[in-house]
């Protein structure tokens, strides 16, 4: 049962996120260099830390599917990096926005940072062609693990390449010598971060419930019509052993 | 008669701003309007499931 507390972290989600948006607007101090567009920093940046966290979760769920070959595994896995897709669509979007509006161009294309994120994008944007292009239901579930495993993987390493690279333009948010974020920032920036956590893991459980339900609807239209069902289309979507 | 008027204005870039706050709000739109999709979804087809049940019940 995925819709179990649904409300509550419904309500978590909306509470900790408008406060944490609130924060940023009205407590947060403007930025001395970039001024009141730095507000952005609030939306972009933890959309862009779930979005990866997002993903190594999938990873995550992937190992535990190869290890004890339950469905439910794979769903998780997949719905894990369906969510982080459209997270990290929403990163690219705001970044974009804030590049044009702080350095004058929609992209640059010798940042790490930004180029390494539209990688790992493109990277699970493949995800779902190579699920769909498999037929057998388990030999897909298999191979999408071992894909979600090794771009997992590929996410931390990607981070730590980007922290070495010598030049970059994009700014460091918890940058260790050159001070960082001042406090009122940073209680408005964990504020946001928590409150887009929180908001990943509401749509997960949505997400999740509504592949439940979809699941069980199925098996009981199977019981009750028999051979009368005709059978499932072909799918990218993962399905639950009960369906 | 002297008017006093609180300062509105918002700053320079603040387009840029709401244009990402924006985008953000449209794609949590979407989702919810796909995630109502299926629900109206599954209310259909739950609702033809129950008269399948009925109809097998009248006919045992």
């Amino acid at each position: 049962m995925y819709g179990t507390r649904l409300r509550a972290f419904s309500l978590a989600t909306l509470v900790t996120l408008t406060g944490g948006f609130a924060l940023a607007a009205f407590y947060a101090p403007e930025d001395a260099d970039q001024g009141f567009m730095q507000k952005i920093l609030y939306l972009h940046v933890p959309l862009a830390i779930v979005a990866l966290c997002g993903f190594v979760f999938g990873a995550v769920c992937a190992i535990q599917h190869l290890r004890t070959g339950e469905s439910r595994w794979d769903l998780r896995s997949y719905v894990a990096i369906h969510m982080s897709l459209i997270f990290g669509a929403g990163v690219l979007v705001t970044g974009s926005i804030w590049a044009r509006a702080s350095w004058g161009h929609w992209w640059v294309w010798d940042e790490p940072t930004l180029v390494s994120f539209l990688i790992v994008f493109l990277l699970y944007a493949t995800y779902q062609p190579l699920r769909f292009s498999i037929e057998d239901r388990d030999k897909q579930a298999r191979y999408a693990s071992v894909f979600a495993i090794t771009a997992g993987a590929f996410v931390p390493l990607n981070f730590l390449a980007v922290r070495l690279a010598q030049s970059y333009t994009h700014p460091r948010v918890f940058a260790t010598t050159d001070g960082g974020l001042e406090p009122r920032m940073k209680v408005a920036f964990y504020a946001c971060l928590l409150g887009m956590a929180l908001l990943y893991a509401t749509l997960w459980k949505y997400e999740m419930a509504s592949k439940n339900t979809s699941a069980q609807i199925k098996a009981l239209r199977r019981r009750l019509a028999g051979d009368e069902v005709p059978a499932p289309r072909r799918s990218a979507a993962p399905t639950l052993e009960s369906a | 008669m002297t008017i006093l008027a609180a300062d509105v204005t918002l700053p320079d870039n603040a387009g840029y701003v709401v244009a990402a706050y924006l985008v953000f709000l449209v794609l949590l739109l979407i989702y919810v309007a796909i995630m109502a999709t299926k629900l109206s979804r599954f209310e259909r087809e739950l609702t033809e499931l129950n008269e399948l049940a009925d109809k097998e019940r009248t006919a045992a």
